[in-house]
């Protein structure tokens, strides 16, 4: 074996170096400009979008609301039982203690809801999808009944999960399993089995254990579809804990409850506080899973910084 | 720089003794193979491989050239006749690079003897000399996500030198590269094949880089593929670049072409 050739290697490798290793840019350092510049243009499109909102609005409790609904009433009485003007949603709703402490703590039971519920449903939603990835025969038996869990209307089902489990926290938890549970299993699963061929190759030839593949191969290729089914499920699970509210009147009071309270006491300043915070909560469970996803994706995987941006 | 091999434990174990002894390192005898749907893919396929070997294959597209390292690598299962070959040391690079992209270089290189299960501090010492001969040293902790497509098809290079190959198979893996980038990593790889000592047995539709790399061109029919000309390459290793420019060069690459025009007859 000659020496020679490694060293025509070695130059073919040292040229290789020069010209051929063009490194495609950091995502992050492409766009240019200062930090607070990028921020600015961040949050300047959706400001102004919500000054007009709030103009709207104005506008509507103002004057419009008669008009927009085709009513004879006089302006003041809309305003008084349907949509007062958000100065007075704030001054209701957020500044006096007492509707706040409700508010808050409405919030509170329905943030449990939803987390505990998330969790749950993710513990339950990815071995389900691990268990259908690994044998058709249980893909085959228990996909048609997930389909029948999204499918079913929650509402109708809620009464009778209160028949089986009462009305306390464990029956509204249910709600918010059942209603979370089918994204994570389908996009769960969609990224269990999108995995290369090829790359499934190079496993048989190396390895002949399944758990093997799945931990070293299909898991973390499913992380990206598996969070966006989080993130899905996470919007989900706040409004199966809201909607659990509705049937469940006893015990704690969540969003839920107070948003029918409010409605039926005529009372919308505090309605629309409620409305906006469980909005809010809604919001930040799905930020919050989008922003883990590109935290734990977006070093590697080509549509994560492409996801941030849309 | 002198000669390095890549080698943890035995380097023979599971080496059959009658391929060590003849000194072959792959033989195909009489396979075929037939798909379930039917379709037959190879008829009658023999051909051997010697050690420190490197033979190409070349054929029109669909002609089951794929098939053959399916076979060879055992991924598939011949219908007829037999294929022997030591499976212990194989190497096999894809199309693709495919690599695992939430792993950096480094990582993607150490998976093979991780699933061999190797102790990681031999894991890390054989990945870092393999990272060395494909001459990625100083892009260890990059993700795959960052690197051309000629640096991937080094990581994958990399990847199967850790396992030492003594049977190194090659399905296409410079066809989705550059003309340039292409011709680069032939000659690198040209330079493994005759550090590392394996046998090389390498599919293309690219009939100079066939010339270019091997001791023997082997020119396949169209479905149902079977082995119609066999070539000799005469040119002595070490080969450097200017052999392309030869003239004895474009009469080989004239001769197989002409060969692998009745292929598509």
């Amino acid at each position: 074996m000659s020496s020679e050739a490694f060293e025509v290697a070695e130059q073919a490798t040292l040229i290789t170096e020069e010209s051929d290793a063009i490194l495609l840019p950091e995502p992050s350092s492409v766009g240019g400009g200062s930090k607070v510049l990028g921020w600015l243009r961040l949050f300047i499109a959706p400001l102004i979008v919500f000054t007009v909102f709030i103009a709207v609005w104005y506008l509507l409790s103002w004057r419009l609301l008669p008009v927009v609904l085709g009513r004879d009433s006089p302006p003041e009485f809309l305003r008084a039982i349907i949509l007062p003007y958000p100065h007075e949603v704030v001054k209701v709703a957020f500044l006096d203690p007492t509707n706040l402490t409700d508010i808050l703590s409405g919030l509170w039971l329905d943030m449990r809801l939803a987390g505990i519920g998330l969790a749950i449903a993710i513990v339950i939603g990815v071995s389900t999808a691990i268990a259908m990835s690994q044998a058709r025969w249980v893909e085959r038996s228990f996909y048609p009944y997930a389909v029948f869990l999204q499918t079913v209307p929650i509402l109708a089902l809620v009464p009778a999960i209160g028949l089986f489990l009462g009305f306390g926290f464990s029956a509204r938890l249910l709600v918010v399993v059942i209603i979370s549970l089918f994204p994570i299993i389908t996009n769960t699963l969609f990224g269990l089995k999108s995995t290369d061929l090829e790359l499934h190759d190079l496993f048989t030839l190396h390895t002949k254990s399944r758990w093997v593949r799945l931990w070293k191969l299909q898991l973390p290729g499913s992380i990206p579809a598996m969070f966006i089914g989080f993130q899905i499920a996470a919007g989900l699970s706040v409004i199966g804990a809201i909607v659990g509210d509705f049937f469940f009147g006893r015990g704690e009071k969540g969003l839920g409850n107070l948003i029918d309270l409010y409605s039926n006491r005529l009372r919308p300043a505090e309605l629309w506080g409620a409305v906006f915070f469980s909005t809010l909560l809604g919001l930040f469970v799905f930020v919050a899973f989008g922003w883990l996803r590109i935290r734990l994706t977006g070093h590697w995987h080509e549509s994560a910084r492409a996801g941030k941006e849309t | 720089m002198g000669e390095q091999r890549l080698c943890y434990g035995d380097p023979r174990n599971g080496w059959s003794a009658v391929n060590e002894a003849n000194g072959m390192a792959l033989r195909f005898d009489r396979v075929g193979m037939t798909y379930p749907d039917g379709t037959e893919a190879l008829r009658e396929v023999s051909f051997g491989l010697q050690a420190g070997e490197f033979v190409t294959v070349v054929g029109p597209s669909g002609c089951g050239k794929s098939t053959l390292l399916r076979l060879a690598s055992g991924l598939l299962d011949e219908t007829a006749g037999a294929v022997h070959v030591d499976r212990d040391r194989l190497g096999y690079v894809f199309q693709d690079a495919t690599l695992l992209p939430w792993r950096t270089v480094r990582m993607n290189v150490e998976l093979l003897p991780e699933l061999h299960g190797i102790n990681s501090k031999e894991r890390g010492h054989i990945a870092s000399k393999a990272i060395e001969l494909v001459g990625l040293i100083g892009f260890e902790e990059y993700y795959p996500k960052r690197l051309s497509g000629g640096m991937r098809m080094r990581v994958s290079l990399a990847r199967s030198l850790t396992l030492d190959p003594s049977v190194f198979l090659f399905d296409e893996p410079f066809g989705a590269l550059d003309e340039i980038t292409r011709e680069r990593l032939n000659s690198e790889l040209l330079a493994l094949f005759r550090s590392q000592g394996f046998a090389g047995l390498f599919i293309t539709h690219n009939i100079f880089e066939a010339v270019y790399m091997s001791t023997r061109v082997l020119v396949m029919s169209a479905r149902p593929g079977r082995i119609i000309a066999e070539f000799e390459i005469p040119f002595s290793y070490p080969r450097d670049e200017d052999l392309r420019f030869q003239p004895e060069f474009a009469q080989m690459g004239n001769k197989v072409s002409q060969a692998l025009r009745k292929a598509y007859e």
